[in-house]
This record gives structure tokens, sequence and C-alpha cells, in this order.
């Protein structure tokens, strides 16, 4: 089914952006009747698979482009983060809780995706890049508000 | 995101405001390890989280590496005044499994002095 609604963002793989990601798709999924801790739950994956294109897709390299694009159909949230970075050798690997390269990481950036989304799917190709889809069902079930 | 610090007896008090992510994990990190290098009489560290509006793992590992820090040398850490929203992104990440958790500065400090 095509989504009622849809939006999509390009921005500079910069840290600054990543409140900028978060905020943008909590907004639009605030269309939907999520609650404010499913709003919350929304920020913190979007957070994570921002910040992961960041530091593990692009490293330093702050030109680079990553695109989120959002839809929503019926009561369901669609959110894919993708870059065009490194991408992920060992997926299996970096799947797995508490898996880091960096002491001064959690390794949760994936477990929190996958906690807090009704659906969670990843594409990787080392050299060409990540793509994540998350998705969200509103349990309250609320179209989306036209005209807003 | 804002910081304040105060060391009082071989304790740390870092008090946090605004939303911790990756755009600030570097002035956070080299904040606090400035005054764990600054003062080695600093064994124990408080993190009062009550200003803190969004934390997400970036913000997390920056506690987790304090944390492996002062807990080599027999340090603890305590985390006070998480709203329910952050205590509930610390508490998936086990953090509170290995961190105390204070309902406020005056209790933590009575047991990190």
């Amino acid at each position: 089914m095509e989504p009622v609604n849809r939006v999509s963002i390009q921005f500079s793989s910069l840290p600054a952006n990543v409140a900028f990601a978060r905020v943008a798709v909590g907004s639009f999924a605030s269309q939907l009747d999520f609650t404010i801790n499913d709003l919350e739950e929304i920020k913190v994956a979007v957070s994570e698979a921002v910040t992961n294109a960041i530091v593990h897709g692009y490293g330093t390299d702050a030109g680079s482009i990553i695109e989120i694009a959002a839809g929503i159909t019926g009561d369901v949230l669609t959110i894919t983060v993708a870059d065009s970075g490194r991408g992920i050798d060992n997926l299996a690997n970096a799947l797995q809780p508490a898996f880091t390269t960096d002491p001064e990481r959690m390794g949760l950036g994936f477990s929190f995706m996958q906690s807090f989304s009704d659906s969670f799917d990843i594409q990787s190709e080392p050299g060409k890049g990540t793509r994540v889809t998350m998705t969200r069902i509103c349990k309250k079930g609320v179209t989306p508000r036209q005209g807003h | 995101m804002d910081l304040q610090k105060e060391i009082s007896g071989g304790v740390l008090l870092v008090r946090l405001s605004g939303e911790i992510d990756l755009a600030v994990t570097d002035c956070l990190r080299v904040s606090m390890d400035e005054e764990l290098e600054r003062d080695k009489l600093v064994k124990n560290i408080i993190v009062n989280l009550a200003e803190v509006t969004f934390i997400d793992s970036a913000g997390l590992g920056v506690m987790l590496g304090r944390y492996r820090k002062i807990s080599r040398a027999g340090g603890k850490m305590f985390i006070v005044g998480a709203s329910p929203q952050v205590r509930r992104i610390l508490e998936i990440s086990g953090l509170l499994n290995i961190m105390k958790e204070c309902p406020d500065e005056k209790q933590a400090m009575g047991l990190a002095v």
C-alpha cells in the first residue's frame, strides 16, 4: 500500500544533525496518535541509526549525505535511514548486543533500534553503504491527521 | 547540553542538562576526564541527570567509559534524578545494574564520600 503521507530529508553527516533528524521524524510521527513514550522511543531509534551512519558509515568524512525517508500508511510509521558509506563487513557481529569496536561506546545502537521498532531490517554492502528500515505501529490505530 | 562540575571529598559531581547525543559526547568526555586527571583523589562520580531531556547510546557510552576508569581504581558511579524516559534507556542498556541509582544528590553523596 502506498503511504498516505511521506517525507524525505537529506542532510550532512554531522553530529549536530542527529538531533535535527530525530526531532524531524518525531514531529512527522506525531501525526499518528503515538504516546509521548512511543515518540521518545522513535526518537531514540532514529538517533541511533543516524549516529551509526555518521560514526560507522562515514567516519570522519563529514561532507557525506545521510537520507531519511518516513512514511505513514494507515497506523504504520515506516522510517528508512540510509548512507552511502563503508557498509558493514560482518552484519551478524554488528547486530550482536554490546558488540562494539570502541570501548567508549555501548554497542547497543542496533539493540535500541530493534527494541523500539515493530519490525527492523538492515541491508548493508561493504563499500556501498547501509540502509536501516524500521516500522512502528501506532497501537491506537488513528489515521494520520490531514492538513496539519 | 550544559554541564556543571563540583569536586568535594573525593567525589566528582556532574550535573548535566539538555540532550546528550553524539553532538556533545566529545565535550562531555573531555570535560569529565580533565577533572579525573587534575584531581587524582577523585574516586567516585555522581552524575545528576535530572535536567537531561534525551540520551541515547552515544551518551551512555561516555558514562560507561568514565565508569570503567574509576572502577579500575575501586571507585563507584552514582546516577541521580533520571526522568522516566531517560531512566528507561539506562535500564535497557544495563547501566543501572552496574551503577548505583539514588533519588537525590544528598543521598548519593552520603554513599560516595
